[in-house]
């Protein structure tokens, strides 16, 4: 497998942790269509944590997508993602503490809270040094390409990046979700639900640091 | 911090109805006059035991004068939903506050042989934290611990109004008040809700003058207790709606949300109609547009009575009133139990249409004039007050003390510690088990119960059961 490829892959496969580990809410879907006794509030409540994932990874990759027009300072700027990454894993580690702020949104508003979780937990920063793999790969060849195309380039490759890891995040979480409400129960919650805190900081962690090896 | 949740958190109550059922209860002993220290007894309720109905731990406290009253978990379903954060607790602490003191004490039951205390926080610090004081009931909910307060500031209590505030689940710090708009609010008493639902029901007792010496009866009859119920929007920490109940209604007390979130009513109870000395239930409900409504549904008349028979406070009325002083909800949402204190009895209502509940079993024991005896030939003193049910619905455990100054008013004397259980029938009835009965040590009064791994009290589900 090509280095775009596995980086590829890496994307969806991150999108697969993050949509079936229930703290990133596909038990609320299931909740949802159960208080509301119709199914399709299963779909809406899945759409709206969709919604809200994807609208953090687009804040977290977009900027950075702007940055990589300073071409000539594209490893420095993937050193400098990659430290943030491995800071923010460190973070997690010592502060094992939820934030609290996220128990104050209404179960209502599913996509306020489904941006929220995502940024808290450093979803989105997760992607950046794959993203920023990703577009290395693409400018191997593009040395002499306009600033314009460089910039689309690098914004629709964002976007890519942002829909492929969501669309698997929400596709594996809807698995999960719709598996719970028409087969397995709600028994599935209890023995599904690992406490993940340390291996996903952990994984930030190592992200970071196959990031900084790979740049150098 | 569990690697799994904890096996006691069920995401529906249908859930934990079919966990395995308990062999400890723990119950809050107080000493009423304040000579000996408060202490918590684990009970041994595993009729396969040889030590069936015996206390087999007691834990006493390092102060004396809390008197314990209300008490909960750090942790229980609620946990379970991802909003909160964090699934990953234990439930392995018990909050009990000391209602006179204002002192709280967290201990660590998670061997409940060996129960310790883990952290005890000085009536200065809540005080210095919230400004409130009396603290009461405790729920678990999407920001941590909760925790319903019946005093205000100042030495008597009255300093601002009483309200709920606020711990930290994992270190037991407070972290400050939780209201942001009271609206009318000026008492408290209990306070639950439903978690998907987004709301939160408090109710009334009265003021700290009004309790701490005993009932005073001109504040009754001048229907000065707490004769409201105030409905919340949970997180937006703001009181959308009060209903009056009818100031006749006085003291409305345990808040009993339907378990199943699913279901959007729940019943309150009222201690005394003083128009007419009748006890009653209001069933409330949530309605289409989102506001609340209540409706009185039961009624439980007074008993005449000679005024021989009735302490200095009821000679006047020459009836015994039944004194509604608790309710419990089974977890199936079905039956209703309610605690006739004054009259010394313990109603079973079917409340499958909740608005139209009908009584499926009644156990008479201890009462003011009735003071009917247990089964097994003991007395019971006072009349059945605390209840808690088993999580599968068949077991109904009770004691009998209200509040000590109380106690003295309507039951004069010392009449001792009791705690109880009954059997419940398959469709409702309600029999006392003659071979449960629990010795509790001298000078002691029993009060609430908490059932090992959650009971139909303490969890707040947060998925509707199927």
């Amino acid at each position: 497998m090509n280095t775009a490829a596995s980086l590829w892959s890496a994307v969806v496969v991150s999108g697969v942790y993050h949509g079936v580990n229930p703290g990133m809410g596909w038990p609320l879907a299931v909740s949802a269509a159960l208080m509301a006794r119709k199914t399709g509030d299963l779909y809406k409540a899945l759409a709206a944590l969709a919604a809200g994932h994807l609208l953090a990874m687009a804040a977290i990759l977009f900027p950075f997508s702007a940055l990589m027009v300073l071409v000539q300072w594209q490893r420095e700027i993937q050193t400098g993602a990659a430290l943030l990454v491995i800071a923010l894993g460190v973070y997690l580690l010592i502060n094992r503490r939820h934030p609290r702020f996220l128990a104050r949104v209404p179960p209502s508003r599913l996509a306020l809270w489904s941006f929220l979780a995502a940024m808290a937990h450093g979803a989105g920063l997760m992607l950046v040094p794959i993203y920023l793999g990703i577009c290395g790969t693409l400018e191997t060849d593009s040395g002499h390409a306009a600033a314009y195309d460089l910039m689309w380039n690098n914004a629709t490759t964002a976007l890519a990046v942002a829909l492929a890891h969501t669309g698997a995040m929400i596709l594996a979480g809807g698995a999960v979700a719709v598996g719970v409400y028409y087969w397995l129960g709600l028994t599935f919650l209890q023995k599904s639900w690992f406490n993940l805190d340390v291996i996903w900081a952990l994984s930030l962690i190592l992200v970071g640091l196959i990031a900084l090896i790979t740049a150098h | 911090m569990n690697l799994r949740p904890d096996p006691t958190f069920y995401p529906t109550p249908q859930m934990a109805m079919q966990a395995p059922v308990e062999t400890l209860a723990f119950t809050l002993m107080l000493s009423p006059d304040g000579s000996q220290p408060d202490g918590l007894a684990v009970v041994d309720v595993d009729p396969k035991s040889d030590t069936y109905g015996q206390i087999v731990h007691s834990l006493f406290m390092p102060n004396k004068g809390d008197e314990f009253h209300h008490f909960g978990w750090n942790a229980c379903s609620s946990a379970l939903s991802p909003l909160t954060g964090h699934a990953f607790l234990e439930r392995r602490y018990l909050i009990i506050p000391g209602i006179r003191s204002s002192r709280i004490y967290v201990i660590d039951v998670k061997e409940p042989l060996k129960a310790k205390i883990h952290k005890i926080i000085e009536p200065e610090e809540l005080m210095a934290k919230t400004g409130y004081s009396r603290p009461h009931t405790i729920h678990c909910g999407p920001e941590g611990i909760y925790v319903s307060t019946l005093g205000g500031g100042g030495a008597d209590g009255t300093d601002g109004p009483p309200g709920i505030f606020i711990m930290d689940c994992e270190t037991f710090e407070i972290l400050g008040r939780y209201e942001m708009d009271r609206g009318e609010q000026d008492k408290h008493y209990d306070f639950w809700w439903n978690l998907p639902r987004d709301y939160m029901v408090s109710s009334e007792w009265g003021l700290p003058p009004q309790f701490e010496n005993g009932i005073v009866p001109e504040d009754l009859l001048s229907k000065k207790y707490g004769h409201k119920i105030h409905f919340w929007n949970l997180r937006q920490r703001k009181n959308v709606q009060t209903i009056d109940l009818g100031a006749n209604h006085q003291m409305a007390l345990e808040i009993r949300p339907a378990h199943d979130p699913a279901k959007d009513y729940g019943f309150v109870g009222v201690v005394v109609d003083t128009t007419n000395l009748q006890g009653a239930i209001f069933t409330w409900w949530q309605k289409d547009d989102g506001t609340f409504e209540a409706k009185k549904t039961i009624t439980i008349d007074p008993q005449p009575a000679d005024a021989d028979d009735l302490p200095e406070l009821l000679k006047g009325f020459g009836a015994v009133p039944p004194l509604v002083t608790d309710i419990d909800l089974s977890l199936d949402d079905r039956f209703l139990y309610v605690a006739c204190w004054g009259q010394g009895e313990m109603h079973q209502y079917d409340v499958s249409d909740p608005m139209n509940p009908k009584l499926a079993g009644k156990v008479e024991i201890g009462g003011i004039v009735k003071k009917t005896p247990h089964p097994n030939g003991k007395d019971f003193g006072y009349g059945p007050q605390m209840v808690e049910i088993s999580r599968d619905g068949k077991r109904v455990y009770w004691t009998n003390s209200l509040y000590s100054t109380w106690d003295d008013q309507f039951y004069p004397g010392d009449r001792g510690a009791a705690m109880v259980c009954a059997d419940v029938g398959e469709n409702g009835g309600l029999t006392l088990n003659e071979n449960f009965w629990v010795e509790f040590p001298d000078g002691y009064r029993s009060h609430q119960i908490r059932l090992e791994g959650g009971d139909c009290s303490t969890d707040s589900f947060c998925y509707p059961s199927v």
